[in-house]
């Protein structure tokens, strides 16, 4: 996994609350057995009308929000399904951090396990960053996950939220299951007990 | 200290706790499908890892079947890549395996109660948000991404904290026409499709305890539609009777002692939640969503509710789109509005109770003119069952067709898909835009409420149909 230090780039404002998954990518793109590709079709119905063709009103259809690598939201983004292939799509379209009062459960998780920073803030601290964001080009935001900061085109510093072990593995670039690994003794050890406390518990085989 | 059912089933599965809260949880049990495991899969081969307890996985395909002649080839070739996939990585990791012939395939999360392979106080996960079904047992279920799907293959565990406690009380005697759908899509438009996150809700109740299985089963289905990513009912006399006899659950002298076990869980008296609802199952109507998430649904009585009533500019915004999309009027009654397709199925609603209540409804009556009804089973089983009842016959006299099991219409990967502006009564349970094909309208609905919209051409209050 590529690590995430510090990042400075066009945000693309998207004023939507509860953007689910299938607006991040509809079910018929998941037909894939790859993780990259899908950024293509990143928000498929909003970008693209019955034709293919680009829709100008959608921000990403346009400069310089086409580049974009921070994307502000609203409430309850990423809600719906478990389908990683959301934070794929976003990754592979250049999105690398997401800012959004909150998010779905499921879909924050995902985020962190491909280097994507999502930020909780405040609604009103969105909307500012979503004013700052319409600017265009100019206005690039910056955000420093050592530090816990996203700086405003102003110079001005907010500071966020985050989870310690997730911040040490996305500054690190680690793998998740390297870190468990390391707890393969206490994991045996807890197999061995649950196998004589619960031995009414079956394995699965299958003829 | 009192503890609730989500913390005796959390505590029993921390293998470690890590200085900042985090804990290595153990996972009894993982369900693998074609769509969310192909990129788990590849990822283990790539670092040369393997599974670490083969014989705690099952693997089906159901996203991208065909429901029509199992027999042919899947046509599409991207659905057939998928699906010759996941036959291939099975066979070289050695995982258990439900090939789309045996009889026992179908929607994962259907067979897997119906197995007997997820059971009380277990840690149950998928690779889809709908393994909260599972928590209707008495587990504590959850949908996962995929490299958490591959975190669980290589590991047995995932990295996770502990969520919080909400516990949704529901009383009362249903009325007529009211089915567990209805209770859980009124609860959805309670607390809304984030009143859940960061929760764990646990339904309890009278309303809750007089549901039998499949109905626990729609209820914790649809958590993660109210946001939160597991739902939990308390094990009890219903829940052991359900798992008595079934194939892979503990037999005899094994089941006793997990029956005791099991009869540890509910929440001890005084467990404190961090949030409560409370619901008065007597006030409740049959219930259709009338925009694109599950939150914005009504009383089959009601009307569509006008975005101008609403103060906040984005929500308004929302509903004025959602208005749009469904092609509805501001205080346009819901009931009486034409519908094109029903689709009978689905995790939510595909069990043969839900069949059985769907074949009640068509049994002597026929589909409307240029409607299209889809009855899908949930699992090869559940439609044998409902042929030996004769159910098929009563719903393909009646004009349904009657198919082979799988996710079908719920999202469209496969053939089963809604062509742009057409309108659905549907028993599954997303709404969104674009959810049962793009540019097509859903209108969620208990199973009941789906077979008397197919036999009147309309949404139509189940009530007036007996």
């Amino acid at each position: 996994m590529q690590p995430f230090t510090t990042l400075t780039g066009v945000a693309a404002p998207l004023p939507l609350a509860n953007v689910d998954t299938d607006k991040i990518i509809p079910a018929r793109f998941l037909k894939t057995i790859k993780r990259s590709g899908l950024g293509v079709h990143l928000f498929d119905t909003l970008r693209f009308d019955e034709t293919g063709a680009e829709r100008p009103d959608f921000v990403l259809n346009q400069e310089p929000y086409r580049h974009a690598e921070i994307l502000i939201a609203h409430e309850n983004f990423g809600c719906g399904s478990s389908r990683e292939h959301a934070p794929w799509a976003l990754l592979d379209f250049g999105i690398r951090c997401v800012i959004a009062p909150d998010f779905a459960d499921i879909f924050h998780t995902n985020t962190f396990k491909n280097g994507i920073l999502p930020i909780k803030l405040p609604r009103e601290i969105c909307d500012q960053l979503m004013d700052d964001a319409k600017l265009g080009g100019n206005a690039r935001i910056t955000v420093d996950l050592a530090a816990q900061e996203v700086v405003r085109p102003n110079g001005e510093r907010i500071k966020f939220e985050i989870d310690p072990f997730r911040k040490h593995l996305l500054l690190n670039g680690l793998d998740d299951i390297g870190q468990t690994l390391q707890h393969t003794p206490a994991i045996d050890d807890y197999e061995a007990r649950q196998r004589a406390e619960k031995s009414w518990m079956p394995d699965i085989s299958v003829g | 200290m009192a503890r609730t059912l989500f913390d005796k089933v959390w505590d029993a599965h921390v293998v470690e706790r890590l200085p900042d809260g985090t804990c290595v949880l153990y996972i009894d049990r993982h369900l693998v499908h074609e769509v969310t495991s192909p990129q788990a899969f590849e990822g283990l081969r790539m670092a040369g890892r393997k599974l670490r307890r083969p014989d705690a996985h099952i693997a089906v395909v159901d996203h991208n079947v065909a429901t029509s002649d199992r027999r042919l080839p899947i046509a599409e070739p991207e659905s057939r890549l998928q699906v010759e996939t996941l036959e291939a990585n099975v066979a070289e990791f050695g995982m258990p395996y439900f090939p789309l012939l045996d009889e026992r395939q179908g929607i994962v999360h259907i067979i897997g109660p119906e197995q007997g392979l997820s059971l009380p106080g277990m840690t149950i996960v998928c690779g889809d948000s709908h393994t909260s079904t599972h928590g209707a047992m008495g587990a504590l279920a959850f949908g996962i991404g995929t490299s958490e799907v591959e975190h669980v293959m290589a590991t047995q565990t995932l990295l996770q904290r502990p969520a919080k406690n909400f516990l949704v009380e529901v009383n009362g005697a249903l009325p007529v026409g009211c089915t567990a759908k209805d209770i859980v899509l009124a609860i959805i438009g309670k607390i809304g499709t984030a009143g859940g996150t960061g929760y764990v809700i646990e339904y309890a109740g009278d309303t809750i305890r007089a549901l039998d299985m499949a109905g626990r089963m729609t209820v914790c289905n649809m958590s993660i539609e109210g946001g939160a990513r597991a739902g939990m009912i308390a094990p009890d006399d219903v829940t052991f009777d359900y798992v008595r006899g079934k194939p892979f659950a503990p037999k005899g002298e094994a089941l006793d002692r997990a029956i005791d076990y099991w009869k540890t869980l509910p929440a001890d008296p005084g467990a404190v939640y961090d949030k409560h609802l409370a619901i008065d199952a007597t006030t409740l109507a049959p219930m259709v969503t009338w925009g694109t998430n599950p939150e914005a649904v009504i009383a089959i009585t009601g009307t569509v509710p006008n975005p101008a009533a609403e103060a906040d500019e984005g929500k308004r915004a929302q509903l004025e789109r959602m208005c749009e999309y469904m092609a509805l009027t501001p205080g346009q009654k819901i009931a009486d509005l034409p519908i094109d397709v029903v689709f009978i199925g689905s995790c939510t609603n595909g069990r043969i109770e839900d069949i059985r209540a769907a074949a009640a409804i068509a049994k002597g009556r026929h589909v409307a003119p240029g409607v299209r009804a889809l009855v899908v089973a949930g699992s090869g089983l559940v439609k044998a069952q409902a042929e030996s009842e004769g159910l098929d016959k009563i719903l393909l006299d009646a004009g349904f067709e009657w198919r082979e099991p799988g996710c079908s219409m719920c999202l469209g990967m496969n053939p089963d898909k809604l062509t742009p502006g057409q309108r659905s009564a549907s028993t599954s349970n997303r709404n969104f835009e674009g959810r049962q094909g793009p540019g097509g309208r859903t209108h969620l609905v208990s199973p009941a409420m789906a077979a008397a919209a197919a036999v009147t051409g309309r949404l139509v209050d189940v009530r007036e149909m007996n």
